[in-house]
């Protein structure tokens, strides 16, 4: 035991470090969450992904001991949220979507600040402060006040305060929202780092290409429930497979049926006979399979196209809207 | 309860740091204290006659009372500004004392009352205010104003705690607060003033908090004058508000901040 206030028995065997059942929550007559259950195994990485308003936020405060449930059930470290709120205070680390650290004092004397309320004594708070900015790339910005820190900065500065005790558990709230492109590849880095040591990690986000890059697992809320949950590939599978698009040179009328072996569900031609499309099972080697046999029917292909669904897709598929709430076109 | 004081010092310590950097703030308890005691001497004392004394040794417990009374609305802006930004939800999922962030701040506060007490005190000294009963009783005179800043700022908490943001903190502040710190006995002998003002500015308890420091100051406390009973037994009165205002607006304090935590 480092330190005499951090002190948690981390969950053991297959005891998952993040659990929820049925939570539910509403503010007046807007219902945030309606029956979320989630699961996150101990040291893994689990995305929540969903639009603005789906209810990750208050997911994240209800788990964090910031909220109380209406109804439902939430351990983390194996500690009922609710009931044991300050021994799941010493096991969490939490970076918020909101500004949470002090704009009038210093990126350094934030960190001490976090330690010595998490209980670190004073010379322990400030060698981890000095570690952290370092170790963040803001060793330089240390002593300049928190209120000009660029956004970036500032996420940085959170996310370190988040595991200046080095907690088990970690919760991030939309770790990257409002970055620029740059940023956001340099924080999926930090993040990256931060479960190197075997933490878990529950992220919340918008973004489908960061739940796709860093999380182990995917869980998909919308309108205050999980409605798909899986890694990012099973989660792709479950729209059906990849999508063929072959164009040839002149129309072949034995084109179709040379593609039949691949595809699954009947081949569209288009008005001009040159283009086909069909659902595929399987992308892998495809490509390559679809051209030979099509040279063997005598076609002539100018393109071949095997597009892989993306998490967007998914989202369309899942929900009817885009993670923006974008209605789907109808194609 | 040591990690529970020592949560309290680090807040404190945090607070303290906010004072030295926020300009406003800094000059509440610094520069408006000269400014008020200046103007307050030269110019008011040029017009007022004081019965029994000069007008700077009249002022000075005054010019605490005044200073001390409007310098206590920090606390509902510090508070109200810590609540409406996101720092208190980063300190609620850290392991530390709840009750740290209301009584660091208070202390914070009362250290920064002490600041703002000791400006106006070496302002006046240099101006020619004297305390005449001795080193004790005008130390026991400056106590009872620590104890009324104290218990002031708990009900300035509890503004700061309902606020929506710390400009209307500071709004409905200055509404409560400029009132009570000028319908009283701190600038102006009230004998003269109309029965009803009288009555209330004898029951105001900065009135109660001045007359009790005249006395112990020995300076002129024209209002000893006065039939009404806070302003015949000042220090008693004074006492009694105090441990009043914290007894009411401390526990009030505590059950608004966490009916506003709660969610």
């Amino acid at each position: 035991m480092r330190y005499g206030r951090t002190v948690t028995s981390l969950p053991t065997g297959k005891e998952p470090a993040i659990e929820a059942h049925g939570l539910e929550k509403r503010f007046g007559s807007t219902v945030a969450l309606a029956g979320l259950d989630l699961e996150a195994p101990t040291g893994s990485i689990l995305g929540v992904l969903g639009p603005n308003g789906a209810g990750k936020t208050t997911a994240v405060r209800i788990l964090t001991t910031l909220a109380a449930p209406d109804a439902g059930t939430a351990r983390v470290a194996g500690l009922d949220v609710v009931r044991d709120a300050a021994a799941v205070r010493r096991a969490i680390g939490v970076a918020a979507q909101d500004a949470t650290l002090d704009q009038v004092l210093t990126g350094r004397q934030n960190l001490v600040l976090v330690g010595r309320l998490s209980g670190l004594g004073r010379r322990e708070a400030r060698a981890r402060a000095t570690e952290l900015l370092s170790r963040f790339e803001l060793a330089d910005a240390g002593n300049r006040l928190l209120r000009e820190y660029s956004g970036g900065m500032r996420r940085r500065l959170d996310l370190a305060a988040s595991i200046v005790t080095r907690p088990p558990v970690l919760f991030l709230d939309e770790p990257t929202t409002g970055l620029d492109p740059t940023s956001r590849v340099r924080m999926w880095g930090v993040i990256r780092e931060l479960v190197a040591d075997g933490a878990t990690l529950l992220l919340t986000t918008q973004y489908l290409d960061e739940a796709d890059e860093l999380a182990d697992r995917i869980l998909v809320v919308d309108h205050g429930r999980s409605i798909a949950d899986g890694t990012a590939a099973e989660l792709k599978a479950r729209t059906g497979g990849a999508r063929l698009e072959v164009t040839l040179a002149g129309p072949t009328d034995s084109a179709a049926a040379a593609l039949a072996p691949f595809v699954s569900g009947s081949v569209h031609t288009s008005h001009d006979g040159r283009r086909l499309r069909a659902a595929v099972g399987n992308g892998d080697g495809l490509a390559t399979a679809v051209v030979r046999a099509l040279d063997a029917a005598g076609a002539v292909v100018d393109d071949v196209q095997v597009h892989r669904p993306s998490l967007d897709d998914v989202f369309f598929a899942l929900t009817g809207h885009g993670p923006d709430g974008t209605e789907l076109e109808a194609a | 309860m040591t990690r529970r004081l020592r949560d309290v010092a680090v807040l404190t310590w945090r607070n303290l740091l906010h004072i030295r950097r926020e300009p406003m703030q800094l000059s509440d308890a610094t520069i408006q204290p000269v400014l008020f005691t200046l103007l307050f001497v030269y110019v008011f004392g040029a017009g007022i006659v004081v019965p029994g004394g000069r007008y700077v040794d009249f002022a000075l417990a005054g010019l605490l009372a005044l200073n001390l009374t409007t310098s206590s609305m920090g606390t509902a802006v510090g508070l109200s500004t810590d609540l409406n930004g996101g720092i208190v939800d980063r300190f609620r999922t850290l392991p530390m004392s709840r009750a740290a962030v209301l009584v660091g701040r208070s202390l914070a506060d009362l250290l920064t009352a002490l600041l703002c007490m000791s400006i106006v005190a070496v302002t006046g000294y240099a101006i020619g205010w004297r305390p005449e009963n001795g080193v004790a009783s005008a130390l026991a005179g400056f106590a009872i104003f620590l104890f009324f800043s104290y218990g002031l700022s708990w009900a300035c908490a509890c503004i700061g705690i309902t606020s929506k943001g710390p400009e209307s903190a500071q709004g409905v502040g200055l509404v409560l607060i400029f009132p009570l710190a000028f319908v009283s006995n701190a600038l102006v002998p009230t004998q003269h003033m109309p029965a009803v003002l009288r009555a209330i500015t004898s029951w105001n308890p900065v009135s109660a908090v001045t007359a009790a420091a005249r006395e112990l100051f020995g300076n002129p406390n024209p209002s000893a004058a006065i039939q009404a009973w806070p302003m015949q037994h000042p220090v008693e009165a004074s006492l009694l508000w105090c441990v009043a205002l914290v007894a009411l607006f401390g526990p009030l304090a505590a059950h608004l901040y966490r009916r506003r935590i709660t969610e």
